[in-house]
């Protein structure tokens, strides 16, 4: 057997294990935010939103449909990895990898696919809660898909490297908490930052969220506030960067190796 | 390529500066019964986490059937089946998974990584366990996860870090059994323990690691041939209160009914058996004081500490 062979059975041995490790688990993982987004749903849309009217040629309803989707998506590619990466490193299975003839990059592969696979799953999840409440088509399908697997890569690569520094189960809860909240609650998920002063729309700017945030509303309703060319160019080269990161630190043995 | 493993002046210090290695030489042979012993924080464990790629060395040549760590690790570690010293597996997860998921990160294809599952399983006595979580299992069902998960990808060399720890002298016997049937089956098998009577009697080879130097290496018949002193027990028929000053050999009363006998290497149990006839003494029965290789460990500790001291 060739090493491709091995390495590929290793990668989908990581993968699966991932996909059940958060569907055995799924009231934890994919519940919370199905429940989550049904309440803004009810409190912007049906509550709020009549009041609010139109943004950018829709129904208010309609306009948060794309960010909530994308918003749970990232939250959850990331806690996917986060947290499945440092128990492994907790419960220190994660040597079972270390002593096994698998790459960096496959180790690295199979815990991105599997945050994906998360983000995807409750994306779809989600989605299937929007429909509920607003019926939206798809202007872009090809760049929807790009986008939000692209966004999902994202975020799984930024939740491995949180988990490899994480000394304790406080150090993979701040980064959600203090910066990916934020930056999303910021990157304009339920607002156009056409809606800001001129500062606060060039600060806005500043966040990648809001690029990933439009290129995908882009792909939903064919309305956004930056150029999705720069948006996709963005979050490629911020992959390109995080995996470089991340197969460095592997490659260094941070956080797993004395 | 008539070696397992090749270790030429192996160091390792660890980031708060504790010298765990100090440049250890060692080989095993293929085909052997390895024991790897040595009192707590010696740095058996480091050696063996070397070994495994889990602990990076500081300097030092490290060859694994042949193949250099440094250059071909991903070769070094197909060679290896690992049964570390604390438990390492997923708490969560069933038992059956964590072994398939081991035989897939070796390159194992799902489907016959299902029939090698359900052997290694059965031979641990593990089969009736498989859906369980793994941390429903007792202490001794643990060690036999972790030996049945580096059984797996069926290594020619596998390494047990204290394996019977904690484990009942039952299961004990099993394991004894098990490992002596696959190294007759070609593995090489390097273990360390704390119970010296197990590595006495199942290992052909011997290295004792002290504050991480090797200070003895050889096999285990010439170490037990070279022990220059051994302790017996002999319980007596007849009660005594007093012994005659003219024994062969040194003798202590423990009790009325039993007699400590000290031989030192030159003396033999005869001249004992001969003296003890013209006294008149009965001995019923006759047993070791303390397991050889323990008297030997024992002595060689002493001698280091009497030489620091
Ligand atoms: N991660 C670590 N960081 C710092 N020092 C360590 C680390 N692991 C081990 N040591 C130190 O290295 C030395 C050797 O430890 P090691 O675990 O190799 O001993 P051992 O022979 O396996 O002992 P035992 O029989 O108790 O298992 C000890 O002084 C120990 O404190
Ligand atoms: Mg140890």
């Amino acid at each position: 057997m060739s090493n491709w062979q091995r390495y590929r059975i290793a990668y989908f041995t990581i993968v699966i294990k991932e996909v059940l490790r958060f569907a055995r688990i799924w009231v934890q993982t994919i519940l919370p935010s199905a429940i989550m987004t049904s309440l803004y749903f009810l409190i912007f849309g049906a509550l709020i939103g009549e009041r609010i009217g139109e943004m950018d040629g829709y129904s208010y309803q309609s306009f948060i449909v794309p960010g909530l989707i994308l918003m749970a998506v990232i939250t959850n590619s990331y806690a996917n990895t986060v947290s499945s990466f440092f128990q492994a490193k907790y419960q220190r299975h994660v040597e079972e990898l270390i002593i096994a003839p698998v790459p960096n990059w496959i180790i690295l592969g199979g815990y991105v696919t599997g945050g994906v696979a998360r983000g995807l799953v409750v994306g779809a999840v989600v989605t299937g809660v929007t429909l509920y409440f607003a019926n939206v088509g798809v202007k872009h399908p090809l760049l929807t898909i790009l986008v939000v697997v692209l966004t999902s890569i994202l975020f799984s690569l930024a939740g491995f490297i949180n988990a490899v520094f994480a000394k304790s189960f406080d150090d993979i809860s701040i980064i959600p908490t203090f910066v990916l909240t934020p930056l999303t609650y910021l990157g304009g998920v339920f607002y156009s930052i056409s809606l800001l002063p001129a500062f606060w729309q060039k600060l806005s700017l500043a966040n990648p969220v809001l690029y990933m945030i439009n290129a995908f509303r882009y792909g939903i309703l064919g309305v956004s506030d930056i150029r999705p060319e720069t948006a996709l160019l963005l979050i490629v080269g911020f992959i390109l960067v995080l995996g470089s990161v991340a197969l460095w630190l592997l490659h260094k043995g941070v956080g797993i190796k004395n | 390529m008539s070696h397992a493993i090749r270790l030429e002046q192996l160091k390792k210090t660890y980031a708060n500066g504790t010298e765990a290695l100090k440049g250890i030489d060692l080989q095993v042979e293929q085909g052997d019964f390895f024991a790897l012993l040595g009192p707590n924080g010696a740095g058996k464990s480091t050696a063996i986490g070397i070994l495994s790629s889990l602990v990076r060395k500081t300097s030092g040549r490290v060859e694994v059937f042949g193949h250099d760590l440094d250059r071909e690790p991903q070769e070094v570690k197909r060679h290896i089946g690992l049964v570390p010293q604390d438990f390492n597996f997923n708490q969560w997860e069933p038992v059956e998974e964590i072994i398939i998921n081991q035989a897939g990160y070796y390159g194992i294809p799902r489907r016959q990584a299902y029939g090698k599952t359900k052997r290694v399983l059965k031979e641990l006595d593990l089969w009736g366990k498989r859906r369980a979580q793994a941390r429903s299992l007792s202490g001794g069902m643990k060690r036999r996860l972790m030996i049945a998960r580096a059984l797996v990808h069926e290594p020619p060399l596998m390494i047990l870090d204290e394996p019977t720890a904690g484990v009942d002298i039952e299961i004990r016997r099993s394991m004894w059994a098990f490992m002596e049937e696959i190294n007759r089956a070609g593995t090489t098998i390097i273990l360390t323990t704390h119970y010296l009577e197990e590595a006495e009697n199942l290992c052909r080879s011997i290295a004792i690691i002290d504050d991480g130097r090797i200070v003895e290496n050889s096999s285990m018949q010439a170490l037990l041939h070279r022990l220059h002193r051994q302790a017996f027990l002999l319980t007596l028929r007849q009660p005594i209160q007093t012994l005659p000053g003219d024994a062969p050999v040194r003798l202590r009363i423990q009790d009325e009914y039993t007699l400590e006998a000290v031989l030192e290497q030159e003396q033999t149990l005869n001249s004992l058996f001969g003296w003890l006839n013209a006294q008149g003494m009965e001995v019923l029965s006759m047993r070791n004081k303390q397991n050889r290789l323990e008297q030997f460990f024992l002595d060689r500790v002493r001698k280091k500490k009497a030489e620091a001291a």
